[in-house]
């Protein structure tokens, strides 16, 4: 019981993170019906910004997001309007998929040549501390990054449902055409989603560089942690992608504590073929594109 | 079939059969077998890719588990060594078709994007098995396999012939498929699968019957390379550079067609292999990779091979309506009475 709920506690806020980076993948299918591939590798863009910020000038990783949102806004804005605008074919669904993934490699190389393949972790004077909880062990590290990450849904929250440009992304995401027709310039709308999609990497990459060693190839991990966590979710659902991170957190800590760490790596794997063989769309999700 | 084809395909199988006894330099040599891997491996990611328009970002997995079969079966059981590895490729091949079959299914109920995420998961989780089955697979380890008996003169020439076999057996299937019902069924599941069940195609026996026999193809191709490098490391054999390069060389050449992905081949490894023999660092080409990619998706979208039967078209059909617009414009002089 006791190592049950620690598990629980542990899988909770790290889900909590992975809530975080799974918003903004899915906020992005939601507007441009694109799978962002490279999703992963904007996390890691953000945790190693924050690692350089750490170690050269001494900025705390939660200070450091103040300046990586907006390089990472920005970045995901030169990656909607330099690569996937201009696809015009047939099946511009598949070559997008294909053009981030593009991207996702095109980081993977550039971070690979600046900062090498070593793992690197931030580690900042309260990394090992923990705080004591009617006897539960909560590392402190996990707990800031579980209320940042908490903070920064409550942002992308707000700025989806409270302001003009918000209504105007959730109007691409229900109805693209009428959303159009109704005066939405769905091009803005998408570079700006696409921006805002990314932005989230910057705090979600900060918390992961404080929770988890990286090294550039560490994308291709996560990337398939957030897609598991997307489908279980729905694709396009942000409430989904929250309940589908915790859900993950929790079943892929329960995992380690009672089966193996290195099963825990299978669970998210694991989930997403049951997802997909009993209810394809997801927990929230309405119907994927043609999806039996 | 045409003239032109059969006697295309004739000069590429002569020229390939007659290579390595003109040739004789190990490096051309080295470069010349791993083109020949990277031919087959593309022709394969064609079949599901290209013409099914499922785009498996996951193939590398399938690559890697063929190696891994086949090192395995050597070590635990000596397969013999010499030729005899080489006969048992077939049988690598059905192994890793069998077990992927299942995930398969499961990730083709849904389209396209859904069979992309799967697929690039599977890819992580074969190279997470590789480094922790340790029992099996020795973990980061690796496994060894006695290194080929054969004669240092000639030391290339038996993978060189086994790739070069699996590619022509490659090649041929892709011709069969885009001759044959089955081939009209993959594109049209590619085009519009829900209109295409419709009438009546068979989508998900079409879709496992490409994919199947992509897996086959590329397992044989993971054992022949197993061999080959006689060491079987995780981040080798699973290697995501496999998978964008099979992408990569399909795409360049033109999807769904024969010829594209070998030429998509013939083109980027050579190159690539070069790079790496000359400047060394293999991440570089990483970028290079993103970058031809990029480039490819932005400016040549449908590959070579289409872009320039397009071409061809587009130029046959000006000849032709320059041809009737004179032949209408002498009418219409006669017509005009004078």
């Amino acid at each position: 019981m006791r190592n049950f709920v620690q598990a629980v506690i542990i899988g909770v806020l790290t889900g909590g993170v992975y809530a975080l980076m799974a918003s903004g993948q899915t906020l992005i299918f939601g507007i441009m019906k694109v799978i962002n591939l490279a999703q992963g590798a904007l996390v890691i863009v953000g945790a190693f910004l924050s690692y350089s910020l750490f170690v050269h000038f001494g900025i705390d990783p939660f200070l450091s997001i103040l300046i990586t949102t907006p390089v990472l806004f920005g970045l995901g804005m030169l990656i909607q309007l330099a690569f996937l605008r201009p696809l015009r074919s047939d099946d511009a669904a598949e070559m997008s998929l294909l053009v981030t993934f593009a991207v996702a490699l095109g980081i993977e190389g550039v971070l690979t040549l600046t900062y090498k393949t070593n793992y690197k972790s931030i580690q900042t004077s309260y990394a090992n501390k923990s705080f004591d909880v009617a006897g539960y062990e909560i590392s402190a590290v996990r707990l800031y990054a579980f209320a940042l990450s908490l903070v920064a849904l409550v942002v992308l929250y707000l700025v989806l449902e409270r302001t003009r440009l918000g209504r105007a992304i959730r109007a691409t995401v229900q109805n693209p055409t009428s959303a159009l027709l109704l005066g939405v310039d769905s091009k803005k709308v998408a570079a700006i989603g696409f921006g805002l999609g990314a932005a989230t990497a910057a705090a979600a990459g900060a918390v992961f560089g404080l929770v988890y060693a990286f090294n550039p190839n560490s994308h291709y991990d996560l990337i398939s942690r957030l897609l598991s966590i997307v489908i279980l979710g729905g694709l396009g659902s942000i409430g989904g992608a929250v309940v589908g991170a915790l859900v993950m957190g929790v079943a892929s800590s329960l995992v380690a504590v009672f089966g193996s760490p290195v099963w825990s790596d299978f669970t998210f794997f694991g989930v997403l073929i049951v997802v997909l063989l009993i209810r394809p769309q997801g927990l929230f999700g309405t119907t994927l594109r043609g999806a039996s | 079939v045409t003239k032109l084809g059969l006697v295309r395909g004739a000069v590429f199988v002569a020229l390939l059969a007659c290579f390595p006894f003109i040739v004789h330099a190990h490096w051309v040599l080295n470069i010349a077998v791993f083109t020949l891997m990277y031919a087959g491996l593309a022709s394969a990611w064609n079949l599901v890719g290209g013409f099914a328009g499922y785009p498996s970002l996951g193939h590398a997995a399938f690559f890697g588990a063929g190696a891994y079969v086949e090192a395995i079966w050597f070590h635990h059981h000596s397969i013999g060594s010499g030729y005899l590895p080489f006969v048992a490729l077939p049988i690598v091949g059905l192994v890793v078709m069998v077990a992927s079959v299942p995930v398969a299914w499961v990730a083709m109920r849904t389209r396209a994007d859904v069979f992309a995420i799967v697929t690039i998961t599977l890819l992580f989780v074969a190279q997470t098995l590789a480094f922790n089955l340790r029992s099996l697979t020795g973990g980061s380890q690796g496994i060894g396999i006695h290194p080929p008996p054969f004669a240092l003169a000639i030391f290339e020439r038996p993978f060189y012939f086994a790739f070069a076999s699996i590619l022509v057996i490659a090649a041929g299937l892709t011709f069969l498929t885009s001759r044959s019902r089955m081939g009209l069924s993959l594109l049209a599941v590619r085009s519009d699968e829900d209109k295409a069940r419709g009438v009546g195609v068979h989508v998900t026996l079409a879709k496992l019957t490409a994919f199947s026999v992509s897996v086959w193809l590329t397992a044989m191709i993971g054992a022949v390379w197993a061999y080959y490098v006689t060491f079987v490391y995780p981040q080798f054999a699973v290697d995501p550079l496999i998978t964008i390069a099979m992408v990569l060389m399909t795409f360049l050449g033109g999807r769904a067609t024969l010829w594209g992905p070998i030429l998509g081949a013939f083109i980027l490894a050579p190159a690539q292999q070069y790079l790496a023999y000359t400047y060394g660092a293999s991440r570089l080409y990483l970028l290079a990779y993103a970058a031809v990619f990029l480039v490819i998706m932005l400016f040549l979208p449908r590959g070579i091979i289409p872009s320039l039967s397009d071409r061809r078209f587009a130029r046959t059909r000006r000849t032709i309506l320059a041809a009737a617009n004179a032949v209408a414009g002498e009418q219409v002089e006669q017509r005009v009475p004078s």
